[in-house]
């Protein structure tokens, strides 16, 4: 057992040598792209900032219902049943028929190829379910249909998201679902995220519509506040164009008026729709409307038919510069809420990696002084051994560009503490192997195999740990159990190639020395 | 050779005690939750004027009506840590509080850290920190029960929960803040505290197997003395580098250290004094390691 072929010596040195480079590209630059890896630093070391939202659904699905209520009277009315008192209510949609037309709605809406009601044969499910008591129906969206319906509006959402921290230019932005409706963005280096909250904050939501005094609108009528809060105007349900029309807006310097403005640039539909309205609509006030607030309703004194506009509305250059950014990469189909928020500074960051490091650096000095102090020859080989389990483990860190945390520098500094457990396990039992044996060799090959199952054990609850912190945790506590859970693997390996390596070589130069250990 | 088993008595009695202690403790005076699981705001602050010091920091902040706000020094004396309920979960909160602060102290002070977490969020984070911490104390009765007769795994999971009830106790007792990190804190004691005690139980069953005529009572000193500087050596290169964290990593891991230190020394000595002392009062013996062997083959 205490042979080594010339081989396993060759291969573990090869091994460790491979990944004292990987991990020494961390200091280096390499040419080489495989040498080229670098551990990433997680936001609490480099700073920067986590931000967790949630797309508030409620709205989406009111306009769903309410789109719902018309196709299925349309859908209805052309195959000649009446569909009566259709309303909505607390996510219903409420109807009634005639008896003899009952079994014909039910059917629709339980058929499989049915257009009004899709079929996912993959869950078995309708997009929506119906429900009758007598006459009356209940329609409302079925588990399944919801679920569509909530990632649909995530990948919308998220793809504005992205196109809004792109416009903002932040280094290395990362963006990720986070369940069906939620969006993970993490913004590096990034130690103010308050323009990118308020970006991120807002729908979007832009339409041009007519201030009326009609109250009888054909398409109804709403009272909307302006942006300052003061005022209010009534303004009608139809919309001229809205914020989809739109194929550019940029901020500008009106130098007549001497003030900032939008200007923007339609679509070939848009551009036609604002031309007819404001040729029909001389002298009328058209309001522009953003999340439900008007932000200006001028008065149209001309026929614009270039398809391109501005919009006026005491800005900022800032805030017309937002504003602009956020009508080119468009509204967001739901709005969204910042739920949860981290964001460290730089300067925290570097003090942390500073801080973990020295720690680093003092619990390594510790362990190792100890270590010669109780075991000298043994307690030198087990602190090569930790060395290069170090170097191992930032060498496999790095060639998963693993991201390294505050609590994961604490979790390496935790495995060179509990590293040496295998090594002493092994030592302990040699030293009593040696009490009946006379034989170094034997002895220290006895040490070897009856410690192998305690050290098994002991690796193996720890890694279990890890395992449930890797999948529970989140952010800085994961870094921890990813260093503690490779830690693992990196000891084993150095203590029983490496470490074992040596004692044998020391061994068979001192077979007849007594009291070796 | 140590004479441990003549105080297993005593400390079996001095370890209820220490349960019962922490489990009123965890009752009646709870755990001080940090924002991660009581939602909230969190503000670092670092000052750079002596004008700037905790009660002008808390006149100020109880100014804004911002509910119960909690002003206090972090490591030195030019950083602050500011906790606040954020009851209505205000938007631009962080906003408000900076320009309401450059009007006092101009812009002689830095947010280092801001964090924001919200109701939902915090009921989620403690909702699986709760669930993680069962899951590794189920798994790792499960590991324990595949490689040891039951009696054994009756003692490891008595002992872990002795560990994570009384170090939990020490952090009611003193209103330490329990946050994410000290869940994961919390983790790895289990993984610890599992390690130390099947070191010594493979020695009992290995001696369990190998003397037939000495009594449980007698075995498990043996064994508690064979496998002993194993223990401390163990314990002591582990705690120093947790000191080393404690000492010199940082504020932030203040309380991580602090409760894996705890955590440390619970399990060495519920290795000793609670998995061991099950053994005895099942009355272990090689009929009981020997039978398994049988029904297992």
């Amino acid at each position: 057992m205490l042979y080594f072929s010339k081989l396993r010596i060759l291969f573990i040195t090869l091994f460790s040598v491979l990944f004292i480079l990987i991990a020494s590209s961390n200091l280096f630059k390499f040419d080489d792209n495989f040498f080229d890896k670098k551990i990433n630093l997680g936001l609490d070391l480099q700073g920067g900032s986590y931000l967790l939202l949630e797309i508030d659904n409620e709205p989406v699905i009111e306009q769903k219902l309410q789109n719902l209520t018309t196709t299925i009277r349309n859908y209805f009315k052309e195959k000649n049943i009446k569909i009566n008192n259709i309303k909505i209510e607390n996510q219903n949609i409420f109807f009634n028929v005639l008896e003899n037309n009952k079994q014909s709605v039910l059917e629709v809406f339980q058929d499989e190829n049915s257009d009004l009601n899709p079929y996912y044969p993959r869950f078995k499910s309708h997009q929506l379910e119906i429900e009758d008591s007598g006459l009356n129906f209940k329609v409302n969206f079925s588990r399944q249909g919801l679920i569509k319906l909530k990632t649909s509006s995530q990948d919308q959402a998220i793809e504005i998201v992205r196109r809004r921290v792109d416009e903002v230019g932040t280094n290395e932005p990362n963006i990720l679902k986070r369940g069906n409706n939620r969006i993970l963005v993490e913004l590096p280096g990034l130690d103010d995220p308050m323009r990118i909250k308020s970006l991120l904050g807002k729908t979007a939501n832009l339409t041009f519509r007519f201030v009326t005094n009609d109250e009888n609108d054909r398409f109804g009528v709403e009272k909307l506040k302006f942006e300052n809060g003061l005022e209010e105007a009534t303004v009608s349900k139809r919309i001229i164009i809205s914020g989809e029309n739109l194929l550019d807006a940029q901020p500008k310097m009106d130098t007549q008026a001497n003030q900032t403005i939008v200007s923007f640039t339609l679509d070939r539909v848009g551009a036609k729709r604002f031309g007819k309205a404001t040729s029909t609509g001389i002298g009328k006030q058209l309001a522009i409307v953003l999340d439900g607030k008007i932000i200006s309703a001028p008065v149209v004194r001309d026929t614009i038919a270039s398809g391109s506009g501005q919009i006026s509305g005491g800005f900022t250059f800032q805030t017309a510069t937002d504003l602009a950014l956020l009508l080119r990469s468009g509204a967001l189909p739901a709005p969204l809420e910042i739920i949860e928020e981290r964001t460290v500074g730089p300067d925290l960051g570097q003090d942390s990696i500073n801080a973990g490091m020295i720690a680093l650096a003092i619990g390594f000095m510790l362990v190792i002084i100890f270590m010669f102090v109780k075991y000298k020859i043994f307690g030198l080989i087990t602190n090569v051994t930790l060395i290069v389990n170090l170097f191992i483990l930032l060498g496999v860190l790095t060639l998963f560009e693993a991201t390294l945390t505050l609590p994961g520098i604490a979790g390496i500094i935790l495995t060179v503490g509990m590293a040496v457990d295998a090594n002493v396990l092994i030592f302990e039992r040699i030293k009593e192997e040696l009490k009946d044996e006379t034989n170094n060799i034997l002895a220290f090959d006895g040490g070897y195999t009856k410690s192998r199952t305690a050290i098994l054990d002991a690796n193996i609850t720890t890694l279990l740990a890890a395992i449930i912190l890797f999948f529970m945790g989140s952010g800085p506590v994961k870094g921890f159990a990813v260093t503690l859970g490779v830690g693992i693997f990196t000891t084993l390996f150095s203590v029983y190639f490496i470490a074992r390596l040596f004692t044998s070589i020391y061994v068979s130069r001192n077979k007849d020395k007594e009291k070796l250990i | 050779m140590i004479a441990f088993n003549k105080y297993y008595n005593h400390f079996n009695l001095l370890s209820s005690v220490l349960i019962l202690v922490s489990l009123l403790l965890l009752i009646f005076k709870g755990l001080n939750f940090g924002i991660d699981f009581k939602g909230g705001t969190l503000i670092e602050l670092r000052a750079s004027e002596s004008k700037i010091n905790v009660s002008s920091l808390r006149d100020r902040f109880n100014q804004m009506d911002l509910g119960d706000v909690s002003v206090k020094k972090f490591g030195n004396d030019t950083d602050f840590l500011v906790k606040f309920e954020n009851k209505d979960n205000k938007k631009n909160i962080i906003e408000e509080i900076k320009a309401n602060l450059d009007k006092s102290f101009g812009n002689n002070y830095d947010f280092r850290r801001v964090e924001n977490v919200g109701p939902k969020v915090s009921a989620e984070l403690l909702k699986s920190g709760v669930i993680a911490i069962s899951l590794s104390l189920a798994l790792m009765l499960i590991y324990i029960w595949i490689r040891f007769e039951w009696q054994f795994s009756l003692g490891a999971i008595l002992a872990l929960f002795h560990d994570v009830i009384v170090t939990l106790g020490v952090f009611s007792l003193f209103s330490l803040e329990i946050n994410l990190s000290i869940i994961a804190a919390v983790l790895t004691i289990v993984g610890y505290s599992m390690n130390d005690t099947v070191v010594i139980f493979d020695r009992v069953r290995e001696n369990l197997r190998k003397y037939s005529d000495i009594k449980i009572f007698e075995l498990t000193n043996i064994s508690i003395n064979e496998t002993l500087s194993r223990t401390i050596i163990t314990s002591a290169t582990t705690l120093l580098a947790l000191l080393a964290i404690y000492f010199f990593g940082g504020e932030i891991l203040k309380g991580f250290s602090l409760a894996m230190i705890l955590g440390v020394v619970f399990g060495t000595y519920s290795s000793i004094y609670i998995a061991n002392t099950v053994l005895v009062r099942l009355r272990v013996s090689q009929k009981t390691v020997l039978r398994e062997e049988e029904d297992k083959k």
